[in-house]
């Protein structure tokens, strides 16, 4: 089987699963509901505020639904002993890698896509400059906090303390993402300035970690 | 080898003592900040320290997973925990200069936020390892090295794009540098650079005998468990 | 000027005490092994 066919038979089975049992999505979908409410009441700003400052809290918002969603993505391996066939299997590592990012991209961006109404809904949000771009925003931001994510979740499997072990290696390495997707929202939203260089740095960054977590990702899952 | 530590520990102490002497005593008190303008002659070299001791650790790292030689893995253990100790002194010293100079304690100019920055992925580093039970903890920690440094440049780009469409008053030395200024600077900047060298030294040597420790004990217990039965 | 002196005596703080804590963490551990080699 070629990797593309092993990639996508593991990442359709995952989301099979999930789709299945729901458990994962329903407690997620709650969650960022929870995380949106109490934003809301926390940072209660006036129209035109809420334009400057929603890029930040949309983000962290949908920073932490992540951390929760990206927890769980080694949770069944791990269950069932699934990595160590892997190990011993011809397959290649980073197929397995591609089909849990993948999988996690599909989950956090379901759980953005549910969100997003509600803070246009509370913050009476409108976008001024070219709103298409958001969307370019969104998918390559998702990305970067995924493939990293994905891949400190794995490093982190054999760690004490493993829930909190993840945030703590993804939020440094993923400053200047968080910065950029913060920055080009705003510069969006409020129609001050330009995206182009946000969006730039962006594509980037995604190059060069979905590079890196693909080249030693096999080091990782050896190593655990 | 045995001699060369002590060798160096006076030399440092020695260039030590004469660049605090430079800093305090010889060096022209500068025209718009005054004396405090001092703390830049030990701001700056820990600085560079840092950041020398982290790309130690960066190439450590690399040597490791391309060797497995344990050694490497105890430097790059030791050049992180020491840059950090320097890091952290970077970040001190840094709001003190600041308070009576710009009268703010913390900025988010391009200079604090990098070095904060570093400051967390190797923090980040070194909880990894402290947290990791697993026998392979220094290929995940040579790994998240590696992560961390391609962060770095990506860092510097988005700070410095931020600050350039949010401009600040840049908190530098600004005008032009006497000369004795700049020997002052010099002479610490070897001296921080060879106490970096020294205890990031110091720290290795404690870690390769932590890991003689555990070995034996390991041993110990091994034959303990043999001789009983 | 108490701030420069501050921002010193800070820098030396930190710096000692690092190798106070590796000083006695070097003779607890040199205090073992020769504990370990005599057994």
């Amino acid at each position: 089987m070629s990797s593309t066919g092993i990639t996508r038979a593991t990442l359709v089975k995952d989301l099979q699963l999930e789709w299945r049992s729901k458990d994962a999505i329903n407690s997620m979908l709650f969650f960022s509901l929870l995380v949106v409410v109490i934003f809301s009441f926390s940072f209660d700003p006036t129209a035109e505020e809420s334009r400057r400052i929603a890029g930040g809290l949309v983000w962290v918002a949908f920073l932490f639904a992540a951390v929760v969603a990206l927890n769980q993505t080694w949770a069944r391996e791990l269950r069932n002993q699934v990595l160590d066939a892997y190990r011993v299997s011809p397959a290649p590592a980073n197929s397995l890698f591609l089909a849990k990012a993948i999988g996690n991209f599909i989950f956090v961006a379901v759980l953005e896509a549910l969100m997003t109404p509600l803070f246009i809904v509370f913050y009476n949000l409108r976008a001024i400059g070219p709103a298409y771009q958001l969307l370019l925003v969104a998918v390559l931001g998702t990305w970067a906090l995924v493939v990293n994510g994905t891949f400190f979740a794995a490093m982190s499997l054999r760690t004490r303390s493993r829930e909190i072990m993840l945030p703590l290696l993804l939020f440094p390495i993923s400053i200047p993402a968080l910065l950029a997707m913060v920055e080009a929202t705003r510069s969006i939203l409020t129609g001050e300035f330009s995206a182009k260089f946000w969006i730039v740095l962006l594509v980037a960054y995604d190059v060069v970690f979905t590079m890196a977590s693909l080249f030693l990702f096999e080091l990782v899952l050896h190593a655990e | 080898m045995k001699i060369t530590f002590p060798i160096l520990a006076v030399l440092t102490a020695l260039l030590l003592g004469y660049g605090l002497y430079q800093a305090l005593v010889v060096a022209p008190t500068e025209q718009t900040m005054g004396d405090v303008q001092r703390i830049f002659y030990y701001h700056v070299p820990s600085a560079w320290a840092a950041g020398l001791l982290f790309f130690v650790n960066f190439i450590a790292s690399i040597v490791y997973l391309w060797r497995r030689n344990s050694k490497a893995d105890a430097v790059a253990l030791a050049a992180a925990e020491v840059g950090v100790i320097f890091c952290t002194i970077v970040l001190v010293t840094g709001p003190i200069w600041a308070r009576p100079v710009w009268g703010i304690w913390w900025t988010w100019d391009l200079r604090l936020t990098l070095t904060l920055v570093l400051w967390l992925i190797f923090v980040s580093y070194l909880v990894l390892r402290r947290f990791s039970s697993s026998g392979q903890t220094p290929v995940i920690a040579a790994v998240l090295s590696i992560f961390g440094t391609l962060d770095i440049p990506l860092v510097y780009f988005s700070i410095w794009f931020f600050r350039t469409q949010h401009p600040q008053p840049v908190m530098g030395n600004g005008g032009s540098i006497d000369p004795r200024m700049l020997h002052a600077f010099f002479v610490n900047l070897i001296a921080f650079t060879c106490l970096g060298v020294l205890i990031c030294w110091a720290r290795y040597r404690v870690e390769i005998l932590h890991r003689q420790l555990e070995e034996t004990q390991a041993l110990e217990s091994l034959l303990e468990a043999r001789g009983s039965r | 000027m108490s701030y420069l002196y501050a921002a010193y005596i800070a820098t030396w703080a930190i710096h000692v005490g690092y190798l106070t804590y590796l000083l006695r963490r070097y003779k607890r551990l040199r205090a073992e092994i020769n504990d370990l080699e005599r057994r």
